[in-house]
């Protein structure tokens, strides 16, 4: 049994034959040779997670969780208080390691090889759950930080704003209604401003894939349209992942639903197939 | 060319750093005209004991730059920033043994007196090249430039913060200590480098040579200034801001943490290292007292009250405490640490921002009144 196993680990499509796979890629005709560092979403989906475990002190947190998530999709994710949905998130990032299981940018980039920023600037931004920005900067300078741009020591040094860039920046202000406190430090903002700014920062850098992590606690009615707005809007150039426990608001942005419980898959469907299994019935009410 | 334009918009722009600049012009203008050329008798003489004793202080404010940019901007409390500082000075200390040459006790053309003493009958590897001024320069920056960026190397990728950073950083300046105060390290042990005679030729005793010295200090203290301005205002500096006040954040915008913090502290490092060679001709001694881990804390005294992450704060804390010491010691050399911990504790209650704030706070204050007008409701 071990030695099959072996076998398995030795077989897998996604490790051993990672050069194998580029060159057939570039040899295959019709299609674009994928370059380091690009993602390669030939195969449809552009994160996969399949068979993750995490474990603290002996507690399973993540347990044998597949999630795939298809390129310009918009994807919620809901489940209990403790479900793992956070969790999940630090494995796509690279702040927690997996114990096992493989996590794949595209087809090639394993995320389990890489750090935080390595991640980031492959395409993977992040909004955490409590809202992070940078207290003591400006609105603009939150988002001037997150931009896309070369993000190493030197150049920073040396790093100038382009007009274009200034542009960039100023249509999200206009996208995540901050506009007239570009100058305000963001120490000032309220806690819903703090949230659309985080979400400013994530949209800014340009990335492939948003991790959003409960965007709308702390937010009015009229906030927490807008934010499902603008996600919906997100989506299709991007692809959006939503951690929220508001039913309400899923309902209003979902197309697909996927119920995390106790670190594993419990269904996956449209909001109202969701709804309707029995087990997701159970496992909310039964709390 | 670059530097000249951020000069030009610094002093168009930063009032406070264009009168920084301007008091140190005037301080190096006035202070060697006042001793050299007015005479000793006029009450405007400035003796020669206090142009020393002013550019004492100045080459400590290089140092609290130096600590403010990793711990005021960067939020890395080091504790043991003065190890930095003791190494350039030893750097320049082995230069002006060298330069003594066969004037020395014992009259060894090569040898320093200690070596001599301890029968040493040849120069030992790492006291190569020291007699030649531009080396022994390039070390002043090299030395603590290396060893900041090994330590830091090791401790920033393993991701060490907080008060375990601070505590390895107060061992690392402690350890080398005990190396130094050793004989055979080749560093003159527990006495030090020391009868220095002069410097690129000039006699370290004479009133110019300290006049020049001490113009040195202030160009250097100027130049320290201006460059650190240039990387705390560039985007770099706000990355290191924002590593300070939310680092994961930073990560998972994309920057490489350990690569800015890295960065800082070898930059950081070679200020200190460059601030302690000018201390060294001034003083006329580095002994390993200066690696005392007692010496880094009080460093941090000095950033804390001037105010910390404004560089300015740095400096007027440098030049405060220095002074209130100078003071101090001169009638009631026992209290003076109790007072230095009694002033830590009222700075951190009462002064977060320490004497910076407090004067930027004030100036808010009267410019608010002053303009309270229908001008300044307009703009809200
Ligand atoms: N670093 C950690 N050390 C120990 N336990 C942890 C750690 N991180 C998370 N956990 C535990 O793992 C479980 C999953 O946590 P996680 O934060 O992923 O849940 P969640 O689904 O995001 O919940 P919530 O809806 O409350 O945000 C929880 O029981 C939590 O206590
Ligand atoms: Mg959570």
């Amino acid at each position: 049994m071990k030695q099959l196993d072996g076998l398995r680990e030795t077989m897998r499509r996604d490790r051993v034959f990672n050069f194998v796979q580029k060159r057939q890629t570039m040899a295959l005709p019709g299609t674009r040779p994928v370059h380091d560092g690009e993602v390669d979403v030939s195969h449809g989906p552009i994160l996969y997670l399949e068979g993750v475990n995490v474990a603290f002190d002996g507690f399973k947190a993540i347990n044998d969780l597949n999630l795939y998530i298809d390129d310009g999709e918009l994807r919620c994710i809901i489940g209990p208080n403790g479900a793992g949905k956070t969790t999940m998130m630090d494995i796509i990032t690279g702040k927690t390691r997996p114990d096992s299981g493989s996590v794949y940018f595209g087809q090639t980039m394993d995320l389990t090889q890489m750090s935080e920023h390595e991640i980031a600037s492959a395409g993977i931004g992040r909004k955490f759950q409590k809202p992070t920005v940078f207290p003591h900067h400006t609105v603009f300078q939150n988002l001037e930080l997150a931009l896309q741009a070369d993000k190493r020591v030197w150049p920073s040094l040396f790093f100038k704003l382009t007009g274009e860039q200034r542009d960039r920046i100023d249509e999200v202000l206009k996208i995540i209604h901050l506009d007239a406190e570009r100058d305000l430090a963001a120490a000032q903002l309220s806690h819903g401003q703090k949230q659309w700014l985080e979400i400013g920062m994530l949209v800014v850098q340009n990335p492939r894939v948003l991790l959003v992590d409960e965007p709308i606690a702390g937010m009015t009615h009229q906030e927490t349209e807008r934010t499902a707005e603008l996600l919906t809007s997100l989506a299709g150039k991007h692809s959006v992942v939503v951690v929220e426990h508001d039913m309400e608001f899923i309902r209003s942005i979902a197309r697909k639903v996927t119920v995390l419980h106790e670190g594993h898959v419990l269904a996956e469907g449209s909001m109202d197939e969701v709804q309707r299994d029995p087990r997701v019935i159970s496992v909310y009410l039964g709390e | 060319m670059e530097n000249r334009s951020f000069i030009m918009t610094l002093l168009a722009n930063d009032k406070a750093a264009k009168w920084f600049l301007i008091t140190l012009v005037a301080l190096a203008i006035v202070v060697p005209f006042c001793n050299l050329m007015v005479p000793a008798d006029s009450p405007f003489h400035v003796s020669t004991y206090t142009v020393t004793l002013l550019g004492k202080y100045l080459s400590y404010a290089i140092l609290a730059i130096a600590l403010d940019l990793v711990w005021g901007y960067c939020g890395i409390l080091s504790l043991g920033h003065a190890a930095f500082f003791a190494l350039g000075g030893y750097a320049m200390g082995m230069y002006l043994m060298r330069q003594i040459g066969d004037r020395g006790v014992y009259g060894n053309p090569d040898l320093p007196d200690f070596m001599v003493f301890l029968s040493w009958t040849e120069l030992p590897w790492y006291w190569q090249g020291f007699d030649m001024f531009w080396f022994a320069m390039l070390m002043v920056v090299l030395v603590p430039g290396m060893l900041a960026y090994v330590f830091g190397w090791l401790a920033f990728r393993s991701r060490v913060t907080g008060v375990y950073l601070s505590i390895i950083t107060q061992a690392l300046t402690f350890a080398l200590m005990l190396a130094f105060f050793r004989n055979e390290m080749g560093f003159g042990g527990n006495n030090g480098l020391t009868d220095f005679k002069d410097i690129l030729g000039f006699d370290l005793q004479s009133d110019n040579t300290r006049a020049g010295l001490f113009i040195a200090t202030i160009f250097f203290l100027g130049l320290a200034y201006v460059v650190s301005k240039f990387v705390v205002n560039s985007k770099m500096g706000r990355v290191v801001v924002a590593i300070r006040d939310a680092e994961a954040r930073t990560r998972f915008v994309g920057y490489k943490v350990e690569s800015f913090k890295l960065w800082i502290f070898v930059f950081s490092a070679m200020l200190a290292g460059i601030a302690g060679a000018l201390y060294t001709p001034q003083v006329g001694i580095i002994n390993p007292g200066e690696f005392s881990p007692l010496n880094s804390i009080e460093l941090v005294v000095w950033v804390a009250v001037g105010g910390r992450g404004t560089l300015l704060g740095a400096v007027v804390g440098a030049v405060v405490v220095n002074f209130a010491k100078t003071f101090f010691t001169g009638f009631a050399p026992e209290i003076w640490l109790f007072f230095l911990g009694a002033l830590f504790i009222f700075v951190t209650i009462f002064l977060p921002q320490g004497i910076v704030g407090l004067a930027q706070q004030l100036l808010e204050k009267r410019n608010k009144t002053k303009t309270a007008t229908p001008k300044a409701e307009a703009s809200v």
